[in-house]
């Protein structure tokens, strides 16, 4: 019967049991709130209903009720929201190590690509008791990716990268939504999450399709678009040495200090002139509209890639950057 | 005895002139009230009719009853006309526009002419937005996001922008004469603190009206402009940005909810001392959580955009904010039931629609808790669960409140009494066609429906058929007391000046008031609700 008349969404991560436990409590509390406003309706209407030479008896207020009614919900409220903060600040928290799936979201479709290289369209595979990172982007107008099992939204925007991660707990097929208005085929922008044990997600990640990892096919793209002659693995090139650079703090010409994050590269590739690492000569070309969202991502996974250890990690890179040998990250 | 203090013939504002030019150009209060009820009824039912498609269309999984694009025009529409042409004037354009200069004892608002300006303003925009909906429509969401509005959609989104910008001098305008007139125009002896709690929420609109209104004008203009010039505002491609628009757009349209449900709280202010012979629980505090409300409100816009892409700590921010909200609006809660205590209550329709008010509006705001939560707002934000939610703070809220205030001064507006019996069934079958229509839409939300869908998987079937049943049930109890208001303005019995033994000055004069309002300017030398001084009407009533 619930399969047809489902009540309670699948719990199928460890933020869905979290966001139920807050949720659970909220019923609860509503309910009684509710339930004691109601009662008192109803007794005084019973209670003081007019009768014939009974006449009201004239209250101007209290101000102690008054305190008591203002200063008990605050209270409540207070514990409410550091409640929800909690759940909301490890939600957006991504942690180390994830894997990362890169989504480029479109009128109408979801196409999703793992580090691996695999290709997914309005489909993801993921194992079973991995933490799992989306870096998601849209080629046109605001989506947003929902899997309602995982209790997870993230909007998706043009022009710069979200983040997103969850950790599936339980194997099964979920509902993808598009759950920001995006026009005709809205509705029709839905896929499914399919969470397989880590046997079956390896079987199935081998299964073919993939040709070469992300960060290889960045690494590709790094030398075809000429990036190489001035991003060196020394000191000498004329752009930033990009070995380490990710996720690390960035001296800026103009005296500011940005991370280097995602959204970071990305904008240092599209218009290179936004943010100038100090000591260096704002040279670089543009490169909007010159690649597609995959290629952008391709290399932006390229540039990460060169900030993880060597002695590797699953999924280190396996590159071997051209010019001099990688040496100690340069920041400034 | 009833009858005995009226004469039919006697001159009132309604028969002091008549003709089509008395009305199109009158400058009274009580006459331009009456011309925004017709106009705002219509379109009421316009945004209605809109409402039942959407919800026959849900009433299967599959996308059957309209095209995709026509469901998506059709939601579009139903949320523009229904916010900005039918909930945004309705209590304030109306019953405001009508009680204002009455309850404070004045002759009119202090800007006549403007007053009808902004009715006139209100038809253009109308016209314009009716010419948009036959010409084509538009599909972009009541919320206009871009980029979809300005580069994307290729419906008439110019002239839909254009319809609710003009729509907007409307609302200042009448936001602006409510000042005024409050701070100018009371009677000697009309204190701010014995001033009606309907003036001090219109207050307290008003000032939401006037602040926030130009912001939602600038931010259309900024559409049209990216739309039609290409400029670079909110698009990426240009070097917008999108997250401009969302906080734009929802500075003025989170206050906006308090522009439609504060007025109510109003209504409902009025109504319940009245059934309950008894002064207000707590004047000053309920006086001054309409203000608080209207602050506060200003402070909170982006729990719209806790998955948009903000930062995790404004996000931290605007979620604390909206509990301090929460905080008056559960102080009026309470002073409205302590106020029952030891009451002489009576349950005429005004009454059951104030009690249909505090339970909705109740579970509207609790609801609202949860979605101020962050960790739960990511799962269900752009859920039906949010539907539901404001859908019974401005349904459920709103519009009980509005038909509550029609149903508690129709008699003084019209000079006739309704059919009692039929008020109270139509307040029952509002209350429980409302819940049926929504609160199943609060599991939907919960499990994960998305709005705006056109098509749906089939495990949502079955909340869904409950609610577009709950749909029709409500549209009967929405066109029950537009048919006997109507019925009544010939056949009713006529209306003493105060048929519920009420406290306002606006029950001193004749009903219908005459056009200068109060034969003498009145001279208040008694507090707000004084109900002790005020005889219960029953033995003017016995015929009834």
């Amino acid at each position: 019967m619930f399969d047809t008349f489902p009540l309670w969404p699948a719990r199928a991560s460890t933020t869905a049991g979290s966001v139920d436990a807050l949720f659970i409590f909220l019923v609860t509390l509503s309910a009684m709130v509710s339930a004691a406003v109601f009662t008192m309706i109803v007794v005084f209407a019973v209670r003081y209903r007019r009768r014939r030479g009974v006449a009201a008896e004239q209250i101007e207020g209290s101000t102690a009720l008054e305190v008591t009614w203002s200063v008990i919900p605050l209270f409540i409220f207070v514990v409410i929201f550091v409640w929800g903060a909690v759940i909301y600040f490890k939600e957006r928290t991504p942690p180390r190590g994830a894997t990362e799936v890169y989504v480029v979201a479109k009128q109408w479709m979801w196409k999703l690509q793992h580090e691996e290289g695999q290709r997914e369209i309005n489909e993801l595979h993921v194992p079973v008791g991995r933490d799992v990172k989306m870096i998601l982007t849209s080629q046109d107008v605001i989506h947003s990716f929902y899997v309602p099992a995982f209790r997870i939204k993230q909007d998706v925007l043009p022009g710069r990268y979200t983040t997103a991660w969850f950790h599936p707990t339980k194997a099964g097929i979920y509902h993808l939504f598009c759950a920001e208005y995006c026009g005709t085929q809205h509705s029709g922008m839905i896929g499914q999450v399919v969470v397989l044990e880590p046997a079956q997600y390896e079987a199935w990640l081998s299964g073919g399709g993939a040709s070469g990892s992300m960060a290889s096919n960045g690494q590709n793209m790094f030398q075809q678009l000429g990036c190489s002659t001035c991003h060196r693995f020394d000191t000498q090139g004329r752009g930033p040495n990009l070995v380490g650079l990710f996720g690390k703090p960035v001296q800026l010409e103009d005296g500011r200090v940005v991370t280097a994050d995602e959204n970071y590269i990305r904008e240092s590739i599209l218009t290179p002139g936004a943010k100038i690492v100090s000591g260096f000569k704002p040279i670089m070309p543009v490169f909007q509209g010159l690649v597609s969202e995959e290629q952008l991502n391709a290399l932006v996974a390229y540039v990460k890639s060169l900030s993880q250890s060597p002695t590797g990690a699953a999924g280190g890179p396996t590159v071997v950057p051209s010019g001099a040998p990688p040496q100690e990250p340069k920041v400034q | 005895m009833a009858t005995a203090v009226i004469a039919p013939e006697r001159e009132n504002y309604l028969n002091q002139e008549y003709g089509i030019k008395s009305w199109l150009l009158t400058v009274d209060h009580k006459r331009i009230a009456l011309l925004y009820l017709v106009s705002i009824t219509f379109f009421f039912f316009i945004g209605g009719f809109f409402a039942l498609l959407i919800r026959l269309e849900l009433l299967t999984p599959a996308g059957d009853l309209v095209q995709a694009d026509t469901y998506n025009k059709l939601f579009t529409m139903h949320g523009q006309v229904m916010v900005f042409f039918f909930l945004i004037p309705s209590i304030p354009a109306v019953l405001g526009n009508f009680l204002v200069p009455l309850m404070i004892g004045a002759r009119d608002l202090a800007f006549p002419r403007i007053n009808l300006l902004s009715w006139y303003l209100y038809i253009i925009a109308g016209i314009l937005m009716l010419h948009c909906m036959l010409t084509g429509g538009v599909d972009t969401g009541w919320t206009f996001y871009t980029p979809f509005s300005t580069a994307f959609s290729n419906t008439k989104v110019i002239e839909a922008g254009l319809a609710i910008f003009i729509s907007g001098f409307s609302s200042i305008l009448t936001g602006l004469n409510f000042v005024v007139t409050i701070h100018r125009m009371r009677a000697p002896g009309m204190t701010w603190n014995r001033l009606p709690l309907f003036i001090w929420a219109h207050y307290a609109t008003s000032i939401i009206q006037l602040l926030g209104t130009p912001v939602i004008a600038v931010t259309l203009v900024l559409v049209v402009l990216e739309r039609a010039l290409h400029l670079g505002i909110f698009d990426p491609t240009r070097g917008g940005d999108p997250l401009l628009f969302q906080h734009l757009f929802w500075f003025y349209s989170h206050p906006a909810v308090y522009i439609m449900i504060l007025p109510s709280m109003g209504v409902v202010t009025e109504i319940v001392p009245c059934f309950s012979r008894k002064r207000i629980f707590g004047y000053n505090f309920v006086a001054m959580s309409s203000i608080a409300i209207a602050v506060f409100g200003f402070l909170v816009w982006a729990h719209h955009m806790f998955v948009a892409g903000i930062s995790l700590y404004s996000a931290l921010i605007f979620s604390a904010l909206s509990y301090l909200v929460a905080v008056p609006s559960a102080i009026k809660v309470f002073n409205w039931t302590a106020t029952m205590y030891k009451g002489s209550i009576r349950f005429s329709t005004p009454m059951l629609y104030a009690f249909g008010f505090i339970g909705l509006f109740t579970m509207g705001g609790l609801t609202g808790l949860f979605l101020a939560a962050l960790g739960i707002d990511v799962h269900v934000t752009d859920t039906y669960f949010v539907i539901a939610h404001f859908h019974y703070i401005m349904v459920g809220g709103a519009v009980m409140g509005y038909l509550g205030g029609m149903h508690f001064w129709w008699p003084k507006i019209s000079g006739r009494m309704y059919p009692e019996s039929l008020g109270r069934f139509s307040a029952l079958i509002v209350f429980l066609g409302f819940n049926l229509t929504f609160f199943p839409q609060f599991i939907l939300g919960y499990l994960g429906m998305p709005r705006r869908y056109w098509q749906y998987p089939p495990e949502f079937q079955v909340l869904n058929v409950l609610s577009t049943a709950g749909s029709t049930i409500l549209a009967v109890g929405y066109l029950l007391p537009m048919v006997y208001f109507l019925w009544s303005m010939r056949y009713g019995k006529l209306a003493p000046a105060n048929p519920w033994g009420a406290s306002g000055l606006e029950w001193t004069t004749t009903s219908p008031p005459p056009t200068f309002n109060f034969e003498h300017t009145p001279v208040v030398d008694w507090e707000a609700y004084d109900y002790e001084n005020i005889p219960a009407p029953e033995e003017a009533r016995v015929a009834g």
